[in-house]
Formats: structure tokens, sequence, C-alpha cells
């Protein structure tokens, strides 16, 4: 009898658990939606609610915050990932990686105020493009240099080794052969990184802020998505409101395909790799 | 007898472990060298130290010298990747990168070497797989991932993919302790078609393979080097009391 | 479980080519890492007047008021520990649910697939959580459940006040919400990661289903799935803008879980653009105390989790 309710009391945990993100879902589409219109994809937000407002800039400053922030992250995150896996082994590598992972739970809103010290306060960059997109591109170094260890450390030694004794040299080995071959793992981390930072707003109060125009400058202030959503979220002004969820539906379509989407690829990676080992596939490049 | 590669007090340590104990070895040049000996005496750590593999391990270290057509590969101007592309390894469990096709399989020494001639990589390709009695099997389908192979086929491969970069010297560490008899008798075919043109040094603990194979044969035992001879001479008339207890099953 | 490290290094003599790129690659890993610590010395330099200025008692100090210029951190630090606290009373017991449930219960054709969308809540981003609470919770709340809250335990200090919904609970009910998939899906590892020997023991000793979860994977597991709320407070600890967006924002201590309240990050979330001068060194030094907590916190849970298992990677949020 216990048994059955201790069974009934779990299952009704995850069905309770699913409940807000059914509910989240749901009111997103249903409230935004009627917001959409290629206008208001299209026009730039001016902030008082009158006709004809869009978040024209605020979907361009997400997408510029995102492309300067993986410019600058994922190579880092890449390179870190690296050396704790092919180079780590010893102390630096340690400690390398203990850091890595503090960083990685630093509250968002910290590391706002670390970007702002160096750009806004050290560089004198002001409130800017270039300040938020280096908030955001500390964010996902250590999602993506974890993610990169990973991915290398299962990439079996035999074929580690296998290259070494070809007289091919280390570097060459790690960069042709085992990122070759932890690619997807690598990829996977990568993606869901950039799905991550996408949503982020604390940082960017505190550093890229917020414009009404539109602007892909590196040094001004930059509309984005999340926060055009905080901005408005508790207007009066049923426009703004409008706006506001408008810009959570474009959000979170663009963050959940992310994420569905990585997923959708993984499955399909391991899918192929148990039809290779239990039938004999004929196509070999794994991409 | 030429010797290849001959090896002056070697010794080889992971950390504190004294692995290979002072081994005065000569491999006779263009012929097969096999070497015995109970589950770890050392015999594959003796032969990573003739192509700079040992040290890639950390914590494993080598003094004394081997050399190569009378070189110290140890040397401090000498390149280790250059010496791994002078003797050639195969592994226990063949390890074809998954990635890759036969064809790039094959020529992976090369191109990851940065080679990109065409018509180089398929001579080489053509040239190896024909060296590893493999090309008549595969050679309608290149394409074919390299790990599609069966156990055996992919063995040939890795032998393929190690002759391709033109070796001197070719190591096999237990090619066949993961493949099937007929398996293995392709690749013991094979070793004797090849000796013309290389030295081959093959680690088995296997030793009626060492008889089948080897026109010599090195023992060893607990890290040191007991006896070295003909093949013959060793497994019918040994000289030292513990070559014979091994060959006659009473150890090991 | 996380792959074994490969042995493989170099040692000795090796070609520059390969030296230039070990070197290379871990320059830039360092010079990162260096450059990120840095920020906090210099944050920490950020934060000096107000250091200097209010000195310890900062931490204890009630007011914040930028007209007088006095500054305390107290009621933010209590207001980030009453609604972390919430999220973990609300959180933790629910996520254990799932994590068992997901671990043992589930058929293992529907393990995979409800796994993923357990995680996809860490997917949401916060501010929608923050639109969604207010506009969908936070009714809620206010209409039904703290009127219930009210009539029966209103006569405790926890509960006074009136039911707005813009409070320390919802926040904290948000909060709850949000940390669901950290501490279920670590939870989850942990019970996994329990050797099915222990649940046949139990199971041969006449045990039913949910004594042996009881017995052989939960209590087993114990120190993992500590590890697992304990990092589930540092997430509820960091966490920003859900927070800011439904906890009324009033820079005062009160018990009332009804009554609205601050916490260190929505403090400085609704204060920085405005923020000049001794108020802006505060706020920093507010960043400070919220940095040095969760890294606290964080460095806690991580040797939890770690000890049990061998670590799982943070992805901030979920796996």
């Amino acid at each position: 009898m216990k048994n059955q309710l201790a069974s009934f009391a779990a299952l009704a945990c995850v069905v309770l658990a699913l409940v807000p993100l059914v509910y989240i879902l749901f009111m997103v589409v249903k409230t935004g939606a009627p917001a959409i219109s290629w206008e208001f994809l299209t026009n730039r937000t001016v902030g008082t609610g009158g006709p004809g407002e869009g978040i024209g800039n605020a979907i361009l400053g997400t997408l510029l915050l995102v492309f300067y922030a993986t410019l600058i992250g994922l190579p880092i995150g890449l390179m870190t990932g690296i050396y704790v896996s092919e180079y780590g082994n010893n102390k630096i590598g340690y400690t390398v990686r203990f850091f890595n992972d503090l960083l990685a739970n630093f509250p968002s809103i910290v590391i706002g105020l670390l970007a702002y010290a160096l750009v806004v306060n050290l560089l004198h960059f002001g409130f800017s493009l270039f300040a938020g997109s280096v908030a955001l591109a500390i964010i996902m170094i250590p999602i993506v240099a974890n993610t990169t260890e990973e991915a290398l450390r299962m990439v079996p030694n035999s074929l580690r080794e296998g290259a070494l004794a070809l007289g091919v040299p280390r570097w060459r080995t790690v960069l042709k052969v085992i990122l070759v071959n932890g690619k997807s793992g690598v990829v996977t981390g990568a993606l869901l990184s950039v799905a991550r930072i996408t949503g982020e707003t604390a940082p960017l109060l505190l550093t890229a802020f917020y414009s009404s125009y539109w602007s892909a400058s590196l040094t001004q202030p930059v509309a984005s998505l999340p926060l055009t959503i905080f901005r408005n979220y508790n207007s009066p002004s049923k426009e703004l409101l409008q706006q506001a969820w408008g810009a959570a539906l474009v959000l979170i379509l663009i963050v959940l395909s992310i994420n569905i989407g990585v997923r959708l690829f993984l499955r399909n990676r391991t899918g192929k790799r148990k039809v290779v080992k239990s039938w004999k596939q004929r196509l070999s490049l794994r991409t | 007898m030429e010797a290849k590669i001959v090896t002056e007090d070697l010794n080889a340590y992971f950390g504190d472990v004294h692995a290979v104990r002072g081994v005065n070895l000569s491999i006779p040049k263009n012929k097969i060298t096999a070497i015995i000996g109970p589950s770890g005496c050392g015999k594959s750590t003796l032969i990573r130290c003739t192509n700079r593999m040992h040290e890639v391990v950390r914590g494993a270290r080598v003094t004394g010298k081997v050399l190569l057509d009378g070189k110290n590969i140890y040397d401090a101007d000498t390149d280790p990747v250059m010496i791994r592309t002078k003797v050639g390894m195969v592994f226990q469990k063949p390890n074809p990168f998954p990635t890759m096709s036969i064809y790039d399989n094959a020529v992976a020494g090369l191109r990851l070497n940065g080679e990109k001639d065409w018509k180089i990589l398929d001579d080489t390709v053509e040239r190896s797989l024909k060296l590893a009695a493999l090309w008549d099997e595969v050679k309608g389908n290149l394409a074919a991932s390299g790990v599609s192979l069966s156990g055996g086929q992919q063995q040939r491969l890795c032998i393929a993919r190690a002759l391709a970069v033109r070796p001197e010297v070719l190591l096999l560490d237990e090619p066949c302790s993961a493949l099937d008899p007929i398996a293995t008798a392709k690749i013991e075919d094979l070793l004797f078609d090849l000796k013309d043109q290389f030295t081959i040094v093959i680690v088995t603990h296997n030793m009626q393979q060492a008889a089948r194979v080897a026109d010599f044969t090195a023992f060893m035992y607990m890290g040191e080097l007991i006896e070295f001879g003909d093949t013959k001479v060793i497994f019918e008339n040994p000289a030292k009391e513990l070559t014979e207890k091994y060959i006659t099953g009473r150890f090991g | 479980m996380r792959a074994p490290r490969s042995r493989l290094t170099f040692s000795g003599r090796t070609s520059t080519a390969d030296r230039l790129f070990e070197y290379g690659v871990l320059a830039i890993a360092l010079s990162t890492l260096i450059l990120v610590w840095g920020l906090v010395l210099e944050m920490t330099i950020d934060a000096q007047p107000a250091i200097y200025r209010f000195g310890p008692g900062f931490l204890v100090g009630a007011q914040w008021n930028p007209n007088t210029e006095m500054f305390g951190a107290l009621p933010f630090i209590f207001g980030t520990l009453l609604t972390s606290g919430i999220a973990i009373l609300i959180g933790v017991p629910l996520s254990i649910g799932i994590a068992v449930y997901l671990s043992e219960l589930a058929p293992p054709w529907v393990r995979e697939p409800l796994s993923f969308v357990v995680e996809l809540l860490a997917a949401v981003p916060s501010v929608i959580y923050g639109l969604w609470g207010m506009y969908a919770l936070r009714p809620f709340i206010a209409h039904s459940v703290e009127p219930f809250f009210i009539s029966f335990l209103g006569w405790t200090p926890l509960f006074q006040g009136n039911a707005t919904g813009l409070d320390k609970f919802t926040a904290g009910v948000i909060l709850a919400i949000m940390i669901i998939p950290t501490v279920a899906s670590v939870s989850k590892e942990t019970m996994r990661a329990v050797p099915d020997s222990q649940r046949e023991a139990a199971l041969s000793l006449g045990a039913t289903r949910y004594e042996t979860t009881r017995i052989a994977v939960l209590s087993y597991a114990r120190s993992g799935i500590f590890g697992a709320c304990i990092l589930g407070l540092g997430r509820a600890l960091g966490e920003t803008m859900a927070v800011t967006m439904t906890i009324g924002n009033a820079n005062r201590i009160s018990w009332s879980m009804l009554d609205p309240g601050q916490t260190m990050s929505s403090l400085i979330a609704n204060n920085w653009g405005e923020a000049q001068g001794i108020q802006l060194s505060a706020l920093i030094e507010i960043g400070l105390v919220l940095f040095i907590v969760a890294l606290v916190v964080n460095l806690f849970a991580r040797l939890m989790v770690g000890r049990f298992m061998k670590a799982v990677p943070m992805t901030g949020g979920g796996l």
C-alpha cells in the first residue's frame, strides 16, 4: 500500500514539475502570438507605446551579442577544454579545471559586474555591445570548456596512440584526430551554451544596457530580447506589454529550438553509433 | 647478420617500476624477430622504447641507448616524431580511425602530416593495401568506414596504415591476440612476405606463433633478456634453463 | 560518470611545434582565468569606498537610503536567504520525488524523453520565468494560496500582510521551480550511480520497491543528494531576473513571506541604472558579498557531490 502511494507521489512530483513548463509555453504562445507580425519583427522599439513599434532592433541586438560573445568565448573555451583534456594531467591542468568549474557557477549578475569592471571601468567603453558580449563570453567559456573536455576524454586512447605511432606530431593528433572524433560532443556543448547566453538578462543590464535604435556599433548600448521583456513587463501601456510578450515568444522559440535541435542531432549520433557497431554501415563520414 | 636495431643497456621505468632491465638486444635486419615471455615481462615496453612511444606515458622514462642503423634514437637532437615514421607500430587491438574511410585510414599517416597530392595518395593506398594483403578484398569499396571491416581485416588495415609511411621497421604488439585463427594465419603469411622489405619485430605470448613465424626469438622474463637466438635453437635446444622451463610450459 | 583521463602526456624531448602548441593553448586557458579572477579583484577595488565607509557594519546595516547615503546589506542578505530557503523547502522534495521516479520507477522507454523534458525547465530563460511569474503565478498565489495561508497561519509572523502576490513567497516558488532541473538531475545521477547490488540485496530481503528505494538507494546516495541540494541552493542564491520581477522591491526586512522584499541580486538589477558614487560602490559591495556567499556554497556542494561520485560537469542548470 505504501508502495503504491510512494510511487504515485513520485509520479505526482514529475507531473507537478511539468505543469509550469507547459503553462509557460502555452501562455507565451497564446499571449505573444497576437503581437507577431512582419512589422513587429522589423520595426524598432521606440518605447512610447505608440503604433508601429516592433522588436526588430532587439532581435538584431541579441543576434549581435551572441555573435560577438561566441567569437570571443568559443575559441577560448575550446582551447581550455583541449588543454585540460589532452595536456592537463598535471597540477596546472587541475588548477585550470578547478577555477574553470568555479567560474561556471558564478551568479550571472556577478559576471555582469566583472564585465562592467573590465569594459566599462577599465577600458572606458561605457555601456556597449562590446561590454555585453564580453559578459556573455565569460558565461560561455566554462560551459564550452567543460563539454569540450568531456567530449575529448571520451575519445579512446587507442586512437591517440595509433596516430602518434604513425609519426604524427602531438598537435596534429589533437587537432585532426581527437577533435574530429569528439566533434559531436563539442558541437553540442557549443550550441547549448549559445542557447544559454541568448536568454541571459542580468549581465546585460549592467553592460549593454538598452537602445531604442538600430545599432550595430560595438561602442554603443544595444537592445536585446531579454531586456525588452524586462523593461516592459511592468508597463501600464498595453502595447509595450504586448511587446514584452512578443519578445518572449521569439526568445523562447530560439532557445527551445536550439535545445531540442541539439537533442535530436545528438540522438542521431548515438543512433548511428549503435548502428555502426551492430551492423556494418557503409557510409563512413561522421561529418 | 646485419643489425637494424641495437639496444645498449636499455632500462625503462614507469615512475618507480623498473619494467625493462639492462637489455642488450640486436634485432637483425630484414628478418622476423619474435619476443616472447610471460605477461608483465616487459616485452611490450621494450618495443615501445624502440619507437619512442614509451615516453608518451606520464612518468615514464628511459636510460641507455637504442641504435637505429647505428644512430641513437634518444639523442638530444633527434625528433621522436621522425623516429616513429621510421619505426612503425601495430597494436594489439585493431584501432582504425572510426571517422575515416578505408582509403583515409590507409593514408592517414601522410594526410595528417599534410600530404595533399591525390596521385601520391592514390598510389600509396594501393601499394600499402597490397602489401597488407587487403587490396583485393576492399578495392571495390574504399569509401566504406574503416570500422566496418572484420577484426582481421581491420588489423590488416592498421598494418597497411603503418606501412604507408614507409617505415624501415615494423613493430607488432601481440597483433593477433584479438583475432580468430584464420585471420591470424592470414597475418602470419603476410609477415613472411613483408620481411624482404622491412625488419619485423613481433611481440607474442603465443609460442607456437613465434615458432611458426620468426627467424629469431628473444625470451624475456621480469624485465630481463634471458636468451636470444635462432628460433630453432631457442625452441629445440635452449641454452638457459629458464627458457626451457617457459618453452615447456612449466610457468607463464 | 567521467571518462578516464588520457594518460598520455609529453615528457622529455619533443618537437618545437608541439611545444608551441601546448604552451600556446595553456597560455590562453590561463590568461582567461587570470583575467576573470583579476576582475574579481577589480570589483573589490571598486567596492572600496563603501567598504571603507561602512566597514563590517555593512553586513548588519538595515538601512538602504540613497538620500542619506546610508547603506547596509542586511535586508538583502535576509531576502536572499529567505527566498532561497523557500525555494529549497519546496523544490527539494519535488526534485527528489522526480529523481526517484526517473531513476527507479520509470519504464526505460520513458526515462530518456522525460529526463529531457525536465531538463528543458532549465532552458527557459529567467526573464521569461519572471514574466510568467508576474502574470500567471502571482494572481494564482494571490487569489488561491495566500488567502489560505492568511486564514490558517496568519497568526504567525511569517504570514502576515496582504495577499498581493508580489512578495518573497512568490519569488521563492519561482526559484523552487528553477532549481528543480539542477537538483533533480544531479540527484538522479547519484541514484543511478548506486550499484544494483544494493537494490538486489534489499529486494532479496523481502523489501518492497518503496523500502528498497528508501533503504538501498536514498540512504546510500545521501551525500550525493545533499550535494545536489546545495547545488540548487547555489543556483537559487544567484538567480536574479525571475526574483526581481516577482519580489516586490522593498528594501526592508520583514519576516512575513507575504511581504515584498529584495534580494542582493534583485537590488543590483533594480538600481544599477541610476546608481552613482557611494551608492554604486555599495551596490558593488553587495555584489561582492553575493559572490562570496555563492562561491562558498558552490565549493561545498562540489565537495559533497564529488565525494560521492566522479564529479558531474556543471553546465549551469541541467545536464
